[in-house]
């Protein structure tokens, strides 16, 4: 029979034995910041809620994004929004057959870290 | 269900399923909003802080309001797929199911209630 020993038997080890690595890491930051992602999108749907709804719900739509835990939110978003960007493309490298070893996922790590700053600070400075 | 072998029972599960699909809708999706986030970074990014006569006046524009809509529809179709992944990864049985449900309808709902605002402004 197929059950016997089943949940006895040695399990292959998972993250906890790992050390931190380039590539591991910014494939969780990928899974954070895309889901993180939510938390800003509804933020702008209120504002275009209120936008719609009248003045006064755009009032109090507007001084809690502008507000200074807003900007934060907001530059924070922006910060995950690039990552996540940046990091989809090199996704959609992969997905075409490229770039595939630890040593350019690794170089493409650093460029998607380093771009996404690059970006939020162009964003913030140019909007 | 003793009787199974484990290739059985393996069989089917996982992306010998819907997972290429899936996958496929996620590449379209992505290319998609690589062209859309940009654009709607700055024209979103240049109304936010304005007075609420002049983000109406912007967002009445067809440019604005048109790549809002697309990117509130696409970028929420985006995360619906991409949240299944994170709750499938991480959560099962009954709590999956309710997680799966409860995040997809919060996606269409927040899409629909963004798109519905859009409309209201540009008529």
């Amino acid at each position: 029979m197929a059950d016997v020993n089943r949940g006895n038997r040695p399990l292959s080890p998972h993250l906890s034995i790992y050390r931190w690595q380039m590539t591991s890491a910014s494939s969780i930051f990928t899974r954070i910041t895309g889901n993180g992602l939510l938390v800003g999108a509804l933020l702008i749907v209120w504002w275009l809620t209120a936008l719609a709804a009248g003045p006064q719900a755009f009032a109090r739509a507007d001084a809690v994004i502008t507000s200074w835990f807003g900007n934060l939110v907001m530059v924070l978003s922006l910060l995950a929004l690039w990552y996540h960007t940046l990091a989809g493309v090199r996704h959609l490298i992969w997905d075409a057959g490229h770039m595939l070893d630890v040593g350019q996922s690794e170089k493409a790590a650093y460029v998607i870290i380093a771009g996404s700053v690059v970006l939020t600070l162009l964003t913030v400075v140019l909007v | 269900m003793a009787y199974l072998t484990d290739r059985k029972r393996a069989v089917g599960m996982g992306s010998a399923k819907t997972g290429t699909d899936h996958h496929w809708h996620m590449i379209i999706s992505s290319v998609a909003l690589l062209g859309l986030i940009p654009c709607f970074v700055f024209t979103f990014g240049h109304a936010l802080g304005m007075e609420y006569s002049d983000a109406l006046a912007y967002y009445h524009r067809p440019f604005p309001a048109i790549l809002a809509v697309l990117t509130l529809m696409v970028g929420f179709l985006h995360f619906r797929n991409g949240v299944q992944t994170l709750i499938e990864d991480y959560m099962q049985g009954m709590a999956r199911k309710v997680a799966l449900i409860a995040m997809i309808c919060l996606s269409y709902s927040a899409a629909a209630v963004g798109v519905f605002a859009l409309i209201r402004i540009a008529l």
